[in-house]
């Protein structure tokens, strides 16, 4: 009966492939726009995900997310230092400075400032010079997305495109000189301002002037140490928070989610989606069991049980679902290599494909247990009207 | 052919159907019997109870009350599988518009029935070339109903009807849809392949060119059997010898 089944269904191609492109477009668009959406997110908190090596991040406790810096004094790094199990803790100072282009303009960067001895905190791929480079006189690094589009010098020729900053070029940080000495990779923020990493105390005269410049203190733990037991000894003995990696990007995470209108938008994305391709594939496959209802009309006048007609009518739907969120899904993916080095955000996570899937299983089940509560309700003498 | 064994005896079958505003009473107590190797046509006017009468008989349609026994079986005593089964094993159907699943091919659709009755579809499908060959369309086992004329396609369903050699077929308008010569040489066959000793045939129809075939007409009216007759020697192309008279 499975053959028959599977007959019905792909014998009307029109009618099959109608179904297959409405879960195939429910698919994409539960998997796309999310993907889209995640990545998008994932930006909020990628310099926490860059600065990889420190467990834990120390801050004011006011602090609300990664770009929300309240600075502290100096002092509370030698406080945090001062606390037991911390293996090593470093100054970062992260602000906005207003960098003067060649062409007298001005543009706003995110500036890193790194602690001077181990450079912790720095970019996490180097296209051109070194981090070590930092401790030159006057040295810079800048993201490579910044040199080629924000930071970039103007055209040599009229009409010219714009020359990317290279190592030996100046910029102007705050009235003070500052020398590209290293291209970086860095994965794109939330903002996509430029990022230029120095040194912490070089950091300290191009930033603004303030009385507390110490935006977070970043803490290794020693060896074998409790993480979750050294996050709370912290908060308890400075006054300060303390997160761990992952706390840290929770906490940046959950504010944009709270605080923006992101979700909401790609909320409304993703449910129309789901709605319109429920819809489409749920009406179509629906239309597609009452057209063929005569049919199985004829398979249960000559004996079909319900039980079979239900599992003809799952397998088809089980059939059409799997191709649709197969080629949904496909679909999402090369969409995302497609776009991969460009400005759109895009995440695809294994947690996505899980929902997507349940998505469009809701649709296929739904649109099946309509088909099949018509066939069950089926009165076999159907086949005698002509 | 015929015997007096009974294949299907009815009495004072009574089923009405509630169309919400009104009930209609499609049978008003029918009485019944057909015989073991008999052709019974039920004839009579659109509306009188005929298909009502053969979903009944063919256990598709439950009576409100009355018996209806199908060799034995009291079908409306028999649990839902077992009925299913009852009717997968015993019974053919040929119907007015052919309902042959369009989008398999000749033998597919008459292997249907032996698929439903748990045999594997490569044989199924084998044995059901050879059903073809019976009713004259071996060389076209593999065409799909499209492909297929009317008169082809009701043989395709005759063939479909036989394939599990049931004991009791019913048929609906075997031949309204198709044209005089067609619908002549569909109630050949069927009469050919269809009748024998064991088995029995019932057929509704409209059709009066076709009563010649039949063994006894009962003429329905108005939800009941209003005369059953033996069928007339000379409108009776299959049979030489028939006497003719009203047995109800």
């Amino acid at each position: 009966m499975n053959y028959i089944a599977l007959t019905m269904l792909m014998g009307d191609r029109g009618k099959y492939l109608g179904i297959v492109m409405g879960l195939t477009f429910a698919s994409l668009i539960m998997t796309q726009q999310p993907a889209i959406f995640l990545g998008l997110m994932a930006r909020s908190y990628s310099f926490v995900s860059d600065v990889g090596l420190p467990d834990i991040w120390v801050m004011d406790p006011k602090v609300q997310f990664i770009d929300d810096v309240k600075p502290m004094q100096d002092t509370e790094l030698y406080r945090v230092r001062g606390v037991a199990g911390v293996g090593w803790a470093v100054p970062l100072y992260k602000g906005l400075i207003k960098a003067r282009l060649y062409d007298g303009t001005f543009q706003t960067c995110n500036l890193i400032g790194l602690d001077d001895a181990t450079l912790i905190g720095g970019p996490p791929a180097m296209l051109s010079g070194k981090l070590e480079d930092l401790r030159r006189s006057d040295g810079v690094l800048v993201d490579v997305e910044g040199a080629k589009t924000k930071l970039a010098k103007v055209p040599q020729i009229k009409d010219g495109k714009p020359v990317p900053l290279t190592i030996g070029d100046t910029l102007e940080l705050n009235d003070r000189r500052a020398i590209v000495v290293g291209i970086a990779k860095t994965t794109r923020t939330f903002q996509s301002q430029p990022v230029i990493y120095t040194t912490y105390n070089r950091a300290l005269l191009y930033a603004p002037k303030e009385r507390k410049l110490l935006s977070f203190v970043l803490v290794k733990a020693k060896a074998g140490q409790n993480i979750a037991e050294l996050t709370h000894r912290i908060e308890e003995t400075t006054g300060l928070a303390a997160y761990t990696q992952e706390e840290f990007k929770a906490l940046t995470y959950n504010y944009f989610l709270k605080n923006t209108g992101i979700p909401i938008n790609f909320g409304i994305s993703v449910t129309l989606g789901f709605i319109v391709g429920a819809a489409i594939a749920g009406q179509t496959f629906y239309n597609f069991t009452l057209e063929n209802l005569r049919q199985f009309g004829v398979l249960k006048a000559m004996g079909t049980s319900n039980w079979v007609l239900l599992r003809m009518i799952l397998l088809q739907a089980v059939l059409v679902g799997s191709i649709g969120y197969g080629m949904g899904v496909g679909l999402t993916a090369l969409f995302g290599y497609a776009m991969r080095d460009t400005i759109l955000a895009f995440k695809f996570p294994w947690q996505l494909l899980v929902f997507s899937g349940m998505g469009v299983s809701m649709i296929c089940v739904f649109a099946a247990l309509l088909s099949i509560r018509k066939v069950i309700m089926l009165e076999p003498a159907v086949v005698f009207k002509g | 052919m015929r015997d007096n064994t009974p294949a299907v005896v009815c009495q004072n079958v009574v089923k009405t159907y509630d169309t919400g505003s009104q009930q209609i009473t499609a049978l008003q107590g029918i009485d019944l019997e057909v015989h073991v190797g008999e052709l019974m046509m039920l004839v009579g006017p659109s509306g009188c109870g005929k298909t009502t009468l053969i979903s009944v008989i063919a256990g598709i349609l439950d009576q409100d009350s009355g018996l209806c026994r199908v060799f034995g079986e009291d079908l409306l005593k028999l649990k839902n599988d077992q009925k299913l089964k009852f009717r997968a094993q015993n019974i053919g159907f040929v119907f007015q518009a052919y309902n042959l699943l369009p989008t398999l091919n000749a033998a597919e659709n008459v292997s249907i029935p032996l698929i439903i009755n748990g045999m594997k579809r490569r044989e199924a499908v084998r044995k059901a070339a050879a059903v073809l060959e019976q009713v004259g369309l071996g060389d076209r086992a593999d065409a799909l109903p499209s492909q297929l004329s009317g008169g082809q396609q009701q043989r395709v369903a005759i063939a479909r009807a036989l394939i599990h050699s049931p004991r009791l077929i019913v048929c609906d308008e075997p031949t309204s849809a198709l044209d005089h010569e067609t619908g002549m040489h569909v109630l050949e066959l069927l009469k050919a392949v269809a009748v024998d000793h064991s088995r029995a045939l019932v057929i509704v129809t409209h059709d009066a060119r076709i009563f010649g075939f039949a063994d006894r007409i009962a003429q329905m009216d108005d939800g009941k059997i209003v005369r059953v007759q033996q069928s007339q020697p000379s409108n009776n192309p299959g049979r030489t010898e028939q006497g003719t008279h009203d047995v109800t």
